[in-house]
């Protein structure tokens, strides 16, 4: 038998990381944004069924990119976790730091455990609060570290150029129609700049909306009410675009 | 899992093993002892616990209204004045429970859960059809309790959006599960009830009428049955009345409710017996 080459341990992370963040590369990034009235979150995903983006539970969302069986399989065990949770005790201690928390363990655990290869995800948790000072959002990158946002996040490949582009842009108290045009805007920058155009029906855009009278926050917006936010010009037809979306809910 | 002092922070396994839709499935292979229907029971004796009364449900042209009292007993005592017995189970359905109270509430919390953490995972609502079974199931998993008296027996009534109208399930202890046409009454007061929809139902009720037909129907049940509360308008506790359309759920608001309970009770003072039909 022959005797196994040495590694150390820096090299193996190094390895490991280097081999996830080329699998999240592949596919396409995400934003999270904060807006007036919750969080929105846009991608672009070709697919009508496979979603990105998902309700957790009553205030919390979720967010991935990466390889869709891994972050399905850590989303369903999230509903798990919150729904039991809630069960249990009450459905107000069903909180965004606490899923974080679990999903970091978890990844952590994965990414540093040699039997397993590491997963190749990227994971957003936010929680719409009472008022935009209550909104949570925290990153999750594939390593099981745990990151703390404050208005807009960008996972993926190309994460770290949207990301400053959306820092630059992004203000308190924008309504949904001028995040959602941020967002698309960021998404269409390619890596060396150039524009693409993202049409409509390739967006996945969704929304934890504060104002919504259900307990239920998470909305999906699609169809005619994306096509009319995307289209609003200024701030005057937005107010108006918003008033009309009112009874369709 | 929280409590696992070994625990590593972790999503335990079972979390993320594939598998059903199903909470329950999932409770019942985690953490069986948290499902009601595995609870030890006694050897024996009869054990005594407030019992929920009167649920009707009449459905109209557009949807249906699901509605109850307000009474709890227990034994000849009025246990509570208040109780709530009619429960949104998603956006559009609802459940009205008559029987223990205790254990009905908690099955409906463990209904309402059921439900939504199918919509969450599958990304679509289950059928009417499919809840109304899953409800079935939770029944019968209850029997052993049914047993020694402490049955749950509800009216589950919803929008069935593919077939586009209201519909009413019905249950007996047993799980046993059936359809029912225009309108459908459970729990003590039951029958009274049935009664006077019966004479009262027609098919092209308006939202209105049918709502008034279920307080007609509620107070008819509670002027036969001692164990189920009228409308009380000294301490103003009205019936719940929810309507399901397509719009989804509306539980009417304490105003309307009074409102209609209200104008019922001022008939009823000219005619105690409330509308007349005719013989023939």
């Amino acid at each position: 038998m022959s005797t196994p080459f040495y590694v150390s341990p820096q090299q193996a992370m190094a390895d490991r990381a280097e081999y996830a963040r080329k699998g999240i590369a592949r596919g396409r990034s995400l934003v999270v944004l904060q807006y007036a009235d919750g969080i929105v979150f846009v991608g672009e995903n070709p697919s009508r069924a496979l979603h990105k983006f998902s309700e957790i539970y009553d205030r919390i969302g979720f967010a991935a990119a990466g390889k869709y069986n891994e972050y399905e399989n850590l989303r369903i065990g999230g509903v798990r976790y919150a729904d039991l949770r809630g069960y249990t005790y009450d459905r107000d201690d069903v909180t965004a730091r606490g899923l974080a928390n679990v999903y970091a363990q978890t990844l952590g655990t994965i990414f540093s455990s040699a039997g397993e290869k590491p997963y190749e995800v990227e994971l957003v948790v936010a929680e719409v609060g009472e008022t935009p000072e209550g909104d949570q959002i925290y990153r999750l990158p594939h390593d099981g570290s745990i990151v703390d946002e404050h208005g807009s996040v960008a996972v993926g490949g190309n994460a770290e150029q949207i990301s400053s582009f959306l820092d630059q842009r992004h203000r308190d108290g924008m309504s949904l129609a001028e995040a959602l045009k941020l967002a698309v805007q960021a998404l269409s920058r390619d890596t060396n700049g150039s524009e693409r155009e993202i049409p409509a029906e390739r967006l996945e855009v969704a929304v934890l909306d504060r104002t919504r009278p259900q307990k239920r926050k998470f909305k999906r917006i699609v169809g005619r009410r994306l096509a009319r936010l995307l289209e609003a010009e200024g701030a005057a037809t937005e107010a108006e675009g918003s008033e009309e979306d009112g009874p369709e809910e | 899992m929280e409590a696992n002092p070994r625990s590593t922070g972790r999503l335990p396994a079972a979390f993320l093993t594939p598998g059903s839709s199903s909470f329950m499935d999932f409770l019942a292979g985690h953490q069986p002892a948290l499902l009601p229907g595995n609870r030890q029971l006694p050897a024996q004796g009869v054990i005594e616990a407030p019992h929920g009364t009167t649920i009707v449900a009449v459905t109209f042209p557009g949807g249906v209204v699901l509605a109850g009292d307000r009474r709890a007993t227990m034994g000849n005592v009025i246990a509570q004045r208040d109780i709530e017995k009619v429960f949104p189970a998603d956006e559009y359905s609802a459940v009205g429970i008559a029987g223990t109270a205790g254990l009905a509430v908690e099955m409906v919390k463990l209904f309402q859960l059921e439900l939504e953490h199918f919509e969450k995972v599958e990304g679509a609502q289950l059928s009417l059809e499919g809840k109304a079974n899953r409800l079935s199931t939770m029944i019968r998993s209850n029997l052993g309790m049914a047993m020694q008296g402490l049955a749950v027996v509800p009216l589950f009534a919803g929008y069935d959006l593919d077939r586009e109208k209201g519909r009413i399930f019905s249950y007996d202890v047993t799980g046993g599960r059936s359809e029912e046409h225009h309108f459908a009454a459970t729990g003590s007061g039951s029958i009274f009830a049935r009664g006077a929809m019966k004479k009262l139902f027609r098919d092209d009720l308006t939202e209105e009428q049918a709502t008034t037909l279920v307080v007609q129907a509620l107070y008819d049940a509670a002027d036969d049955d001692s164990a189920t509360g009228g409308p009380d308008v000294a301490r103003r506790i009205y019936p719940i009345i929810t309507v399901i359309t397509e719009d989804g759920f509306r539980r009417l608001t304490e105003e309307e409710s009074s409102e209609l309970s209200r104008a019922v009770l001022q008939r009823r003072l000219e005619e105690p017996d409330g509308p007349k039909a005719a013989v023939l």
